[in-house]
């Protein structure tokens, strides 16, 4: 099979898989959310609520795609664009088991931090270019933010790479099954605490969402979109969600191994381990959203900058250290 | 501060001094008439440069109804079905006052047993709105959690309501001299009224303890979240010599630490026999003003409880002219509603409707301490506290 024909396959598995995975976070997130607030239609209607994203879906394409007058239009329409293409990429890097992924990438872990951060263009320039107050503000919010949050992301995978000696997402599963344990007992503990702290804040989701923050800005960056490019903003948050869960399913749950399970089986259960690692850690942030306010906008910076940037330093001082005396 | 150094004839690194000015302008951000969280149609124009507030400035009257010149052109009885409408959060709290201003010119003593039926249903009527509070205040700060579960607790109280008055909202239930004869009684006559529908003391009963449960919830699901913590505490404090100065009134005057309740301290409805405490804050800060709320939903509750033990039996109904009209005098009742005091001054000149009214509403008076709140605050903390001073737009603009 020749290079182009195969990249066209895994482009095409991609373009598939993505908002499958979108619409399964959606319905989890809506299903959580109405189990908490005890609300009965997302539970009943329509096929116990099953069928309600791809409503939710359905109804966007259908919208009107409004763009107004004020707009810068080329920059405006192609903000949605960086956002999806993003958090699209982040696929490439994701084992389902140790053959079923993209590319098993040598630096791998470098390409998700780099990677992750092409979506801040998208929603800074939604922001800017959508000409609106509202907007700006969430713009720029939504930067601050992402630039603030990105630091403690790398340095807790730091401590991980140190452990493992590998930036391979497959390398690192591996390292996992050599110890036999995953590395959230191993020592990262900590690191995995300040990944999903900063994946949160990553993701805009509530505590973190202040770039949308509906009772402040309206809706943020996205206030004057409408239509399907509010449906590609909507569709990329979930795939967010999908992707930052399954890369920390990878680093520090283990990815698709699981204990006890012979490994020469792995290519056949190995998926579903990964997907159950990674919808557990979906559910957690369901419960999460759902059960806090959001922070203020100097709280959030606070947070980054004096509490989980020294303390993932803290955490590569400890791993270096521990390296070298074992 | 402007003075210029060259970076490379410096005697010492430590001597360098950034005295860099950033010229920026102040961007006007005008918030509202439609926005997520002002209650409505407030429109609040806000100079801000970045996220800090320098100058805010209410605008009002997007809801403007004139309550006030319609009530002179209608009777009595009609003058409540407008009230109602003035804060649609708790409507049976608005007819209180008027009812009895109309009262205490004309001189009638309104029986015992009608009394309380009114003081039972104006609790009722806090509580529901307090639950809104609840709901709502904690959505203006990120959660949309609390929102749902309030409203489901209100429905018990506003069922309530509802199998008394035959209105959730808008009940209209009361009449010059007692109240209407209950919606959910059944057939009336003229010898045996039912004054309560069957089952109601039970009803209440359970309902109270219900509404027990969904405070303490509330304490532990918002007032325990440190979320929810950090952004109401020591935000948006309003001392006690402001907010007397600015006529504050109700829950937020409490949240300063003034123990001032009408309800101990006028004899609109018979609250003197019965025990509540008055819960007063520390710092008069947000927290503050959420804590007052749900403690009052308690002490409410505790009240509703006593009120169902001791309800004297009698009549509903005090003995009044076919034609209602009330002789040539003027009148100031006030009282504590779930918002803060309100009052209505009436002048009667005879006729059958009063010649002028004039409404002093809690929410009109209370919000206008925003610009001194709001002054140097930061945007997220703007939501925050216009979301905690609890307003109706309707109860602003009548």
């Amino acid at each position: 099979m020749s290079f182009s024909t195969e990249l066209l396959i895994k482009v095409g598995i991609v373009l598939a898989i993505a908002p499958a995975m979108a619409l399964a976070c959606t319905l989890l997130d809506v299903k959580g959310s109405a189990w908490m607030q005890r609300r009965p239609g997302p539970l009943h209607v329509g096929l116990r609520g099953f069928i309600f994203p791809l409503a939710a879906a359905t109804k966007y394409l259908q919208k009107e795609t409004i763009i107004p007058d004020e707009v810068d239009e080329p920059v405006f329409k192609w903000a949605p664009a960086w956002v999806i293409a993003a958090v699209m990429g982040l696929f490439t890097i994701i084992p389902l088991s140790p053959t079923l992924i993209v590319r098993d990438l040598e630096l791998g872990v470098f390409f998700l931090l780099a990677i992750s951060s092409i979506s801040t263009i998208g929603v800074l320039t939604a922001g800017w270019s959508s000409a609106n107050k509202f907007s700006l503000m969430g713009g720029l919010r939504a930067a601050g933010q992402l630039i603030a949050y990105e630091l403690p992301l790398i340095l807790s995978v730091v401590g991980v790479v140190i452990q493992a000696e590998t930036m391979s997402t497959v390398g690192i599963v591996e390292k996992q099954i050599e110890f036999g344990f995953p590395f959230i007992i191993a020592g990262q503990g900590l690191a995995f605490a300040i990944f999903m702290i900063a994946a949160t804040a990553e993701m805009m989701r509530t505590p973190f969402d202040m770039p949308i923050g509906e009772s402040e800005l309206v809706m943020g960056f996205m206030t004057e979109y409408s239509g399907i490019r509010f449906l590609i903003f909507y569709i990329s948050e979930y795939i967010n969600l999908f992707v930052m869960c399954a890369i920390a399913a990878t680093i520090f749950l283990g990815g698709y191994h699981f204990p006890f399970l012979p490994t020469e089986w792995v290519n056949f259960y190995g998926p579903l381990v990964m997907l159950g690692k990674t919808f557990g850690l979906v559910f957690l942030l369901v419960v999460v959203r759902w059960s806090f306010p959001r922070f203020r906008e100097d709280q959030l910076q606070t947070l980054a900058w004096k509490v989980l940037i020294p303390l993932s330093l803290l955490n590569i001082m400890a791993t270096s250290i521990m390296k070298v005396v074992f | 501060m402007a003075t210029t150094m060259d970076p490379n004839n410096l005697p010492f690194l430590s001597e360098a001094s950034v005295s860099v000015e950033i010229e920026t302008e102040d961007m006007t951000l005008n918030i509202g008439p439609q926005h997520p969280s002002t209650h409505g149609v407030l429109r609040l124009v806000a100079k801000v440069n970045g996220e800090k507030i320098y100058n805010v400035e209410p605008v009002l009257g997007y809801m403007h109804r004139g309550y006030e010149k319609l009530a002179e052109v209608r009777t009595y009885p009609q003058v409540t079905t407008l009230v109602n409408r003035i804060d649609w959060v708790s409507g049976f709290a608005n007819e209180i006052p008027f009812i009895a201003g109309a009262e205490k010119l004309m001189e009638i003593e309104v029986p015992e047993r009608a009394q309380y039926i009114r003081l039972i249903l104006t609790e009722m009527a806090r509580i529901s709105s307090h639950f809104v509070f609840n709901g709502a205040f904690p959505l203006e700060i990120g959660a949309l959690t609390p929102l749902f579960l309030a409203m489901e607790d209100r429905e018990r109280v506003l069922d309530l309501l509802e199998s008394v008055t035959g209105g959730r909202f808008h009940p209209n239930f009361n009449r010059i001299g007692g109240v209407k004869p209950a919606a959910g009684a059944g057939p009336t006559t003229k010898k045996d009224i039912q004054d309560l529908p069957a089952g109601f003391y039970h009803d209440t009963k359970i309902a109270m303890e219900k509404v027990l449960e969904a405070v303490e919830r509330f304490e532990n699901l918002i007032g325990g979240n440190e979320v929810f913590k950090a952004r109401t505490k020591n935000v948006g404090i309003l001392t006690k010599e402001v907010a007397e100065e600015f006529g504050v009134s109700g829950p937020i005057l409490r949240a300063s630490g003034v123990p001032f309740d009408l309800r101990k301290y006028s004899d609109y409805l018979p609250y003197d026999n019965f025990d509540f405490d008055i819960p007063i804050g520390q710092n008069g800060d947000c927290y503050d003003r959420w804590y007052v709320r749900t403690a009052e939903m308690r002490e409410s509750a505790k009240i509703i409880l006593q009120a169902i033990d001791s309800m004297p039996s009698g009549p509903i109904q005090s003995k009044v002219p076919k034609v209602i009209k009330v002789p040539k005098g003027q009148t100031y009742v006030r009282a504590e509603n779930p918002k803060g005091e309100m009052g209505y001054y009436i002048i009667s000149e005879g006729g059958l409707g009063p010649y002028r009214l004039k409404i002093r509403t809690a929410s009109f008076s209370n919000i206008s301490i925003l610009p001194v709140m709001l002054e140097g605050a930061l945007l997220p903390d703007l939501i925050a506290i216009m979301g905690s001073l609890d307003f109706v737009l309707g109860d602003v603009d009548r």
